[in-house]
């Protein structure tokens, strides 16, 4: 057998000694590395009672053709239990195009909702009170017109921006490292980001205005540690900007949540979490002074691993899920969403999308794992994997801040290199048949195929439609007149949320909301990096 | 001497989803082809344009989107248009059996699904374009 001989490591390339034992804990202080669950540096978790006190949010992330679809599987989905609700946009919402842009064929209601104004966002929460339910919204370019959307329908359900809880996504470093939906240069759009933090900060309290973001990192092909290391250093550039604007740390602080991956590799993926909460609060009370608590616990919301998910046998990717949302669960996420068996194909249909969060209901109250914090704290491998694979990331981001910070480290192509490296070694060692994927490169069998969603071919007439309606319903003189004020803005450096409300409040599209502001920021286009 | 085998890596639509890309990229130069990325966001128009200023014998087109019946029939409409029909068109993403048949019967080389092999991948272009063929 080769097996003795072989090198094992993580997932990632992290090498794993034979056997861990108590001499490998040697180097760690338990009261400066581990702590109390609740208690600094929040290793263990960041609530001393964690699920006893409040289960995660189970929150699949959902949408798909035109706003009325989309509105009738969010009353599905709370109907069947599910306690919050999660935005997903079609790409030509995502890179600030109308349904009817000549870039948009093909394109419109495929990978999410096509939201172009206020009235399709009216649509989407038609009947579900803002106030009630919280809302995550995956948009990151545009991200500031869909939230002044959303702030205007919440106006129109007599709800208080104050009461208002939920996520818009808004982290535009992680669109230039790996999920490529930006629309404006890195400096300008941080402007943007900048502004709904401040707006945040005054305006809605229960709102977290970003959630930067590993996932798409981690999706790109990135290794654990740079999903880590790249994110965290992603969130250190947006507090640097927000102190630039005037802000206080703490005022801010507090309302920053994250959203990484959860992967095949279990043990890896916990002492991942572990981490990234101690690698935070030493950032926010060493780096940065914070005194406020709650500026010093990283929450998260964690997504398996839709690139783990196989196209052959896809009922297997429902043990994967299981077994990468348990991970995120013994690694103290705050809100989880699980894959459906069908992703590697198609958006989920609705049974599929009923099993995943079946899978977290079954997690939650019958395995018992919910009845104690941080229950794998103090093994020695896991302990010392945290360790690890904190000093790995502290390690990238002592040479982010060296190269002068994310921006300038984009701008060089530190971290696409990086990844791309990565994801085409861990290609290889698929190849090679070094890394098993059951079902595709060992165990293979002849597939029965799945039933799929079908994405309703009328949802892109419907919504041109609907868009031609509105540009002759509406008061197009003030519509001009808001556009232009926000064009002024933006040349300005006044915030630019007011603004954006006044034009979505005119039902102003959002291809025109984004033009203005390209006219002034202009469009990015990337150095490919191989 | 043989002349490599030249092809252009394209991303159309309006996804950035590029690992796939970007490997496969990689893959095809490190089996000694001559490799040609575009990068991001292409029209067909820019596809078809960049294929016959960097005279390639392979397009591939990378697509996860699930835009692939909007725009590869207009890849191939414009090679046609420009008399390059004897340019391969080959598709990987995720492209459902009954739509990678149709896209086949429309003159498309090859369609690739989530979990193909980079080698069945580089075997196929090799064998495609007849390998072996001198240069001019």
């Amino acid at each position: 057998m080769k097996t003795a001989e072989r090198q094992f490591t993580t997932i990632s390339g992290v090498p794993i000694e034979p056997c861990y034992g108590p001499e490998d804990l040697s180097a760690i202080n338990p009261a400066r590395d581990i702590g109390e669950p609740g208690g600094f540096p929040y290793t263990r978790g960041i609530h001393r009672d964690m699920y006893r006190g409040r289960l995660w949010t189970m929150r699949q992330f959902s949408g798909y053709a035109t706003p009325e679809e989309t509105n009738r599987r969010y009353h599905y989905l709370l109907e069947q239990g599910q306690t919050g609700l999660s935005v997903a946009f079609d790409l030509p919402t995502l890179m600030g195009y109308d349904a009817d842009h000549s870039m948009s064929l093909g394109e419109v209601g495929k990978c999410g909702v096509s939201v172009s104004s206020l009235a399709d966002m009216e649509t989407v929460f038609r009947g579900i009170p803002l106030g009630d339910v919280t809302v995550s919204m995956t948009i990151n370019s545009p991200a500031a017109v869909l939230w002044a959307m959303y702030l205007a329908v919440a106006e129109q359900q007599g709800v208080e921006w104050a009461r208002l809880s939920g996520t818009i996504q808004n982290d535009i470093l992680k669109e230039y490292i790996a999920q490529k939906e930006y629309i404006f240069p890195p400096r300008p759009s941080m402007r943007l980001v900048t502004d709904t933090i401040e707006f945040g900060a005054r305006h809605t309290p229960r709102f977290n205005p970003i959630s930067i973001s590993g996932y798409h990192i981690r999706e790109a092909g990135s290794t654990a540690v740079q999903e880590l290391a790249f994110t965290l250093r992603d969130g250190i550039e947006y507090v640097d900007w927000a102190l630039a604007r005037g802000l206080s740390i703490d005022q801010f602080a507090p309302r920053l949540s994250f959203f990484f991956n959860a992967h095949n590799d279990f043990f890896e993926e916990i002492a991942k979490y572990r981490a990234a909460r101690k690698i935070w609060a030493y950032t926010m009370r060493d780096r940065y002074g914070a005194r406020n608590e709650r500026s010093l616990k990283l929450r998260f919301h964690a997504q398996t691993a839709g690139c783990s998910l196989t196209w052959q046998q896809p009922y297997n990717n429902v043990v994967r899920t299981a077994l990468q949302a348990l991970a995120a669960v013994l690694g103290g996420a705050q809100s989880l969403h699980t894959n459906s068996l069908d992703e590697a194909y198609a958006l989920p249909g609705e049974h599929a999308v009923t099993i995943a969060l079946r899978t977290q209901q079954v997690l939650a109250y019958e395995s018992g794992v919910t009845g104690h914090p941080d229950p794998l704290g103090g093994s020695y491998f896991l302990e010392a994997l945290t360790m690890e694979t904190e000093r790995a990331a502290n390690e990238y981001i002592r040479r982010i801040d060296e190269m002068g910070g994310m921006i300038a480290a984009i701008e060089a192509g530190f971290p696409q290199r990086e990844i791309a490296a990565a994801s085409y070694r861990y290609q290889r060692e698929v190849e090679a048949g070094e890394r098993v994927i059951v079902g595709v490169n060992r165990f293979e069998a002849k597939d029965e195929p799945i039933e799929l969603l079908e994405i309703d071919e009328t949802a892109a007439t419907q919504q041109c439609q609907k868009l031609a309606e509105l540009r002759k319903r509406r008061d197009n003189a003030k519509v001009r007149a808001t556009l232009d004020a926000l064009r002024r803005a933006a040349e300005g450096t006044e915030n630019t949320m007011p603004y954006l409300l006044d034009a979505v409040r005119a039902y102003a599209t959002l291809g025109e909301i984004s033009d203005a502001l390209r006219s002034v920021f202009g469009s990015y286009q990337e150095q490919a990096h191989l | 001497m043989t002349r490599p085998i030249r092809v252009l890596v394209a991303k159309p639509g309006l996804d950035g989803h590029d690992r796939g890309a970007k490997i496969i990229a990689r893959a095809l130069r490190d089996a000694g082809m001559e490799v040609i990325y575009t990068g991001l966001r292409q029209t067909p128009e820019m596809i078809v344009n960049a294929a016959l200023q960097e005279d390639v014998q392979v397009i591939g087109l990378s697509i996860l989107s699930g835009a692939h019946n909007a725009i590869v029939p207009r890849v191939l409409e414009l090679l046609r248009e420009k008399k390059m029909e004897d340019v391969k068109v080959v598709v990987g993403g995720i492209v459902p059996d009954e739509d990678a048949a149709e896209l086949k019967k429309q003159g498309v080389a090859a369609v690739f699904q989530p979990g193909a092999s980079l080698d069945s991948i580089v075997q196929f272009i090799r064998a495609a374009v007849g390998e072996g063929a001198t240069a001019p």
